[in-house]
């Protein structure tokens, strides 16, 4: 097996967990990649850093609003102590950095990536979905970008509530009233900044769609799961692999029209009337691309692959019907490694 | 009425629809229903296989037959698949 080093970000294990976990997980049980895995953290508290069975060494990255020289700087120091060879990035608010610097990063640094290209990454914006869903032929709810709490007055006269109202990286509240959706707008605002946005509340099953394109439009792998059990954030805490094939003709419209190049997750709600609206593309892996390895399709393999350059034959099957149950998990921390991360930003 | 035929279908009455991911449990009798509604049997037929099998009046079996098929097709278990 060949002896790669990837760095890996989202390795906040959390109730909204990120999906730096799930990730290592899949390359740790690559077929073809021996890994060092390098976790690029945030917080000290992140629960991957100290998982050391599957992180071998973590260094603390500055914040994505602190800008990308920072980065730069940090990536070249973390390069003089390591060898990386693929960084795969799983916030969606540091995309927007990785993908400006992809050039550089592979340059100056030697770094692969894998990533959409910008005007790919922001036309699935949350703010652009609606122009999206006509251009690409996909039914998405009605929406409207806020930039102003006072536009939420003006709201009734174009929606009816119940309403979600959304932050632009994070975040969704469904509103029953007015008053309920100024105080969703503040919480959300006040956390993610503006603009918001006011979505048509779709009533059906949330189903969602992990997936995987090469770039030139071809879709290299795909999983539909429907959430079994969803927490209070809306996370799905367990969920089930399904056979849905009008979601994947969906998804492989979607990677063919838009030339997607990396791993997305589409979030979509089924109606009764077994109509499919588009709530979101997360442009990264999800938290439970663990399911796709468990059904047969190693995704982050296949992008680390593909990074490297290599061509990979698109996955043509997947096990229906395996489930994906989470729990959480506590794990006694030695106070000398929580000094370290925090004084040295290494562990 | 057709039961999908993307279906599965376990020994235990546990029912797993593949293009929803929902899940239910039957019992004995609903599992045997269901087996013969796999098989292409009619609605009369199955009726006349359940009344020669087990000591219940016509009636009872009528109305518990409207009633499970009604409750298979609220649970969207019925219907053609459509594969593409």
């Amino acid at each position: 097996m060949k002896k790669i080093s990837v760095a890996v970000t989202g390795l906040n294990a959390i109730d909204s967990p990120g999906p730096g976990i799930s990730v290592i997980r899949a390359l740790r049980e690559s077929k073809v990649f021996d890994v060092r895995i390098i976790g690029l953290s945030y917080e000290t508290l992140e629960p991957g850093i100290y998982m050391h069975d599957l992180v071998d060494k973590t260094y603390q990255v500055p914040l994505p609003s602190t800008g990308m020289e920072l980065l730069m700087q940090r990536l070249a120091y973390i390069c003089s102590q390591e060898k990386m060879d693929v960084i795969i990035p799983n916030f969606d608010a540091e995309l927007f950095n990785y993908i400006k610097l992809s050039d550089r990063i592979k340059k100056e640094l030697g770094i692969s990536t894998f990533l959409p290209d910008l005007d790919a990454f922001e036309a699935r914006h949350k703010v652009n979905l609606s122009e999206y869903g006509k251009k690409h032929g996909i039914r998405v709810p009605k929406s409207k970008t806020i930039f102003n709490i006072a536009e939420l007055s003006t709201l009734k006269q174009e929606f009816e509530y119940p309403l979600a109202i959304k932050g632009k990286f994070y975040d969704a509240t469904i509103v029953y009233s007015y008053e309920q959706a100024v105080a969703a707008f503040n919480k959300i605002a006040s956390k993610w900044g503006l603009p918001i946005i006011a979505q048509e509340f779709v009533r059906g099953e949330e189903v969602n769609v992990t997936a995987i394109g090469d770039g030139k439009g071809a879709l290299i792998g795909a999983v539909p799961m429907k959430k079994q059990y969803i927490t209070d954030k809306g996370k799905a805490w367990s969920g089930i692999s399904i056979d849905d094939n009008k979601l994947l003709d969906m998804t492989r419209r979607l990677m063919t029209s838009t030339k997607w190049r990396g791993g997305l997750e589409l979030e979509i709600v089924k109606t009764d009337a077994e109509e499919y609206y588009l709530l979101e593309i997360n442009p990264r892996f999800p938290a439970w691309i663990y399911l796709a390895v468990g059904c047969g399709q190693n995704h982050p393999e296949a992008l680390v692959r593909m990074a490297l350059g290599e061509t990979v034959k698109p996955f043509t099957t997947y096990e229906v019907g395996k489930l994906f149950v989470r729990y959480s998990y506590d794990m006694i921390v030695d106070l000398k490694e929580f000094e370290k991360i925090s004084t040295s930003g290494e562990l | 009425m057709e039961i999908k035929k993307n279906i599965a279908l376990s020994d235990t009455g546990f029912v797993f629809d593949p293009s929803t991911g929902n899940s239910f449990s039957t019992n004995p009798i609903g599992l045997e229903i269901i087996q013969y509604m796999r098989q292409g049997l009619s609605d009369g037929k199955i009726q006349e296989l359940i009344l020669n099998r087990y000591e219940v009046d016509k009636n009872t079996v009528e109305k518990d037959m409207e009633d499970f098929m009604t409750m298979l097709s609220k649970l969207k278990l019925t219907g053609s698949y459509e594969k593409d």
